[in-house]
């Protein structure tokens, strides 16, 4: 390559930065990896991706953890240090309490990991172990890519590319939903046990 | 005229042109830090379309603008009811959500009363000729909802009937179990539509409508409440905790129009003291709806968005980009922003000047003459704008010049008319007649209620705040258990709302009475803001300070903001007018 195509390639450059500023904040609302489904939100819009449980068991994001299911989904990582994924963490074992067996019987709890780098499956083992959680509540984890694919779909999401990329800033969620229904909602995770239980109930179909 | 993101794109596409054109090998990009190891352009902004969002916003299918006629909306008549209303729900008959009305026996009175029945159930909506029909639930069965128009001293009893889907056939976006609320009428609690009080399929519920105004209970007003307290341009719409915005977004909406005396919805009215507004065909309210449609043709509700949701097509009355017809006189528009989530600057591309007369539904001390105005999600104004002098057969557009790309609210850029989106044509028509046009625009509507300062008994603070994605009040996530404040019946108090959240913004709305803002930021509002209000804007850091009364009645109401994706998980509170 000769130093004219050399100068005018560093001419992109200025481009590039001049529009850096105006371009984030524009059009976060669609992330790249979002779609639309035209068949509801049932197999073609959840990827069937394979992740591992703190157990090490492979499971499949649609066929095994989702379909024809109710769900209660966060997101945390383990060496999560500002204090909000063990208060989270602590909340939904309150919750699984008042669920008694219904955890992994009726309603299935998943917790997925935002660091799917270090949150090996024996990391999450030791995870659940230091909390104490309960058996039926499953934490997952997998490759960067498909646990990020997850997180899109999800909605555990900031329009921020800023904000967004901090891990931190999609702990303090939980996403409640019924597959079959197409019934979706979410709540603070950090709120009261009961409360959470009630729209719980609503989302699966078993309160009026 | 292209947006940013076009010119991005563009902008990409030459960037990679100049690239190819420079024929450089693989390994030179990689030299130069522009591949990924897996071989595609980074995602830079100037290289990648992709990073800029074009590949990946999908877009609703194409639809031809200006060829569907704005609907004009038929005022619902009053019923007989089946069952004839009481005071206390009748359970055995299948009426849920409420407890006994208040002020029953004061204010319903069989030969003084406006009684309605609305059949809230499926309907297949067309919002434009070459889409297929849409799946809602319409009051009615119709988009938007019957309008009803209410007399202030006559009380309505509207009668919900829920016959939308039983939660066990209900497949999809929206929960069947609404809870509908008067927006902002001086309702009591249990008529209010509290997110709480949802009412199952197959059930059915009385709302009490005393058509009163505040301060009823005041001995210095009578029986009728201040005049000055009079409201105008009220909405109807559903309100059931954690499905407000999805519920809305099926369908869930109507217009209920106050008049009185003086605003008395005759612009021939004889009484000396009628304001005289157009009235009529010339009195015309429009819902604003930004919608998505997906590949098939259907509205598209993304459950899995958070952030708050901005539609590509812009419907009033329920179809898209309309065209109206209007005669050369004065119209009175009854605007209303139904969101869910789009903040509105609305221009008209002549940039000829309109009259602002209203804002959130009330009549301001007078009108504000103006080339603009603003809505967020629930706020009302009615504008003015007079056709008399332009030429038959001109096209003006009603602009949106709001600059917005995502849930978090507007970016604060106003673009300039030839760059918004248009909305809706009108077509100056001289063939239509103007009935002579004896319509007028009052210089003075009705003073403001005083402000007294010594009625406040309590000052309390909100501060909005998000942290980790999650929305909190004071600190604390919504819990319908707790009641955050406890106004006294019959006092005043002074709010301060405060917005934490970094860059979102928020429309705050707190039921019942309608609000004065003291001060925004410390300072005094605008003019269009000084009236009384019921919907507060909230930009990044704002603080707004505001005088609210309690009067006359008891129970719970809701605060929260009105961008609906947002209420839903959960930026509410709840409190409680006590004795």
């Amino acid at each position: 390559m000769d130093r004219r195509q050399l100068l005018m390639l560093m001419g992109l450059a200025p481009v590039a930065a001049s529009v850096a500023p105006v371009a984030s904040y524009l059009n976060k609302q669609a992330h790249p990896r979002k779609i639309r489904t035209t068949t509801g939100f049932h197999g073609d819009y959840f990827p069937n991706v394979v992740l591992r449980t703190q157990d090490g068991k492979r499971v499949r994001l649609y066929d095994d953890l989702l379909k024809g299911k109710s769900v209660l989904i966060n997101f945390f990582y383990a060496d999560c240090r500002d204090g909000i994924c063990p208060v989270t963490t602590e909340n939904l074992m309150r919750l699984q309490t008042l669920l008694g067996d219904r955890v992994g019987r009726d309603v299935f709890m998943y917790s997925f990991s935002l660091a799917p780098e270090q949150d090996t499956p024996e990391r999450l083992k030791r995870y659940v172990k230091m909390h104490g959680v309960g058996p039926g509540w499953q934490f997952l984890t997998g490759s960067r890519d498909d646990m990020e694919l997850c997180r899109v779909r999800l909605g555990f999401t900031d329009p921020d590319p800023e904000v967004d990329r901090k891990k931190g800033q999609h702990t303090a969620v939980v996403l409640m939903g019924n597959e079959p229904r197409q019934c979706w909602m979410a709540s603070p995770a950090a709120s009261r046990p009961g409360f959470l239980l009630e729209q719980l109930n609503r989302v699966a179909g078993v309160a009026s | 005229m292209a947006t940013s993101k076009e010119k991005l794109c563009e902008t990409a596409r030459l960037n990679r042109q100049e690239i190819i054109n420079a024929k450089l090998s693989r390994r030179d990009l990689m030299k130069l830090g522009l591949l990924t190891s897996s071989g595609f352009l980074i995602a830079k902004y100037g290289l990648s379309a992709r990073a800029a969002g074009a590949d990946s916003t999908p877009k609703s299918p194409y639809t031809t603008p200006w060829i569907e006629e704005l609907p004009m909306l038929p005022v619902k008549q009053p019923s007989l009811l089946d069952v004839a209303p009481t005071g206390p729900v009748q359970s055995a008959l299948g009426e849920m959500g409420r407890v006994t009305h208040q002020k029953w026996a004061q204010f319903y009175d069989p030969s003084n009363v406006d009684t309605y029945l609305i059949d809230n159930k499926p309907a297949a909506y067309t919002w434009h000729r070459e889409l297929p029909p849409d799946d809602c639930w319409a009051f009615d069965g119709r988009f938007p909802g019957p309008r009803i128009h209410a007399r202030y001293g006559r009380p309505a009893i509207v009668r919900f009937q829920n016959n939308l889907p039983s939660l066990a056939t209900h497949s999809g976006y929206g929960r069947p179990t609404p809870t509908t609320h008067l927006h902002n009428g001086h309702t009591a609690s249990e008529s209010d539509g509290n997110p709480l009080d949802m009412i199952n399929p197959g059930t059915w519920k009385d709302h009490f409508y005393p058509n009163v105004r505040a301060g009823f209970t005041d001995p210095n007003y009578g029986p009728g409440g201040d005049v000055r307290e009079s409201m105008g341009t009220l909405w109807f719409h559903d309100h059931c905790l954690d499905f407000t915005a999805q519920n809305v977004y099926r369908g869930q909406a109507g217009f209920y129009l106050l008049f009185n005396e003086f605003d008395s919805g005759d612009e021939n009215d004889s009484n000396p003291n009628a304001f005289r507004l157009p009235s009529g065909d010339f009195d015309v309210p429009l819902m604003f709806h930004d919608r998505s449609f997906g590949p098939d043709g259907k509205g598209y509700y993304d459950l899995f968005n958070l952030d708050g949701l901005i539609g590509d097509k812009y419907t009033v009355n329920g179809k898209i980009n309309p065209f109206m017809r209007v005669a050369k006189r004065k119209y009175r528009f009854r605007n209303l922003n139904i969101g869910p989530s789009r903040f509105l600057d609305l221009y008209l591309s002549n940039g000829m000047n309109i009259q602002q007369i209203s804002e959130d539904g009330n009549l301001l001390p007078g009108p504000i003459t103006t080339t603009h105005v603003k809505l967020t999600p629930a706020n009302r104004s009615d504008v003015i704008i007079d056709f008399t002098n332009i030429p038959s057969g001109t096209e003006i557009f009603l602009v949106n010049c709001a600059e917005q790309s995502d849930g978090r609210g507007p970016t604060g850029k106003t673009l300039p008319t030839s760059q918004g989106t248009k909305i809706l044509k009108f077509i100056v028509d001289a063939t239509i007649d103007t009935k002579g046009d004896p319509s007028r625009v009052p210089a003075k509507f009705y003073d403001l209620p005083p402000i007294n300062t010594n009625e406040v008994v309590a000052k309390r603070t909100f501060v909005f705040d998000r942290s980790n994605g999650a929305w909190s009040v004071n600190g604390k996530p919504f819990d319908p258990a707790v009641i955050s404040a406890n106004p006294r019946q019959g006092t005043a108090e002074e709010w301060t709302i405060v917005n934490n959240s970094g860059g979102w913004m928020h429309p705050v709305h707190i039921h019942f009475e309608e609000h004065r803002i003291l001060s925004r930021n410390g300072v005094a509002p605008p003019s269009y803001e000084a009236g009384r209000k019921d919907v507060i804007w909230l930009d990044h850091n704002e603080k707004v300070k505001i005088f609210m009364r309690f009067r006359d009645f008891l129970g719970r109401y809701p605060m929260h903001c009105h961008n609906v994706v947002h209420e839903d998980h959960a930026m509410m509170v709840m409190w409680e007018i006590v004795p």
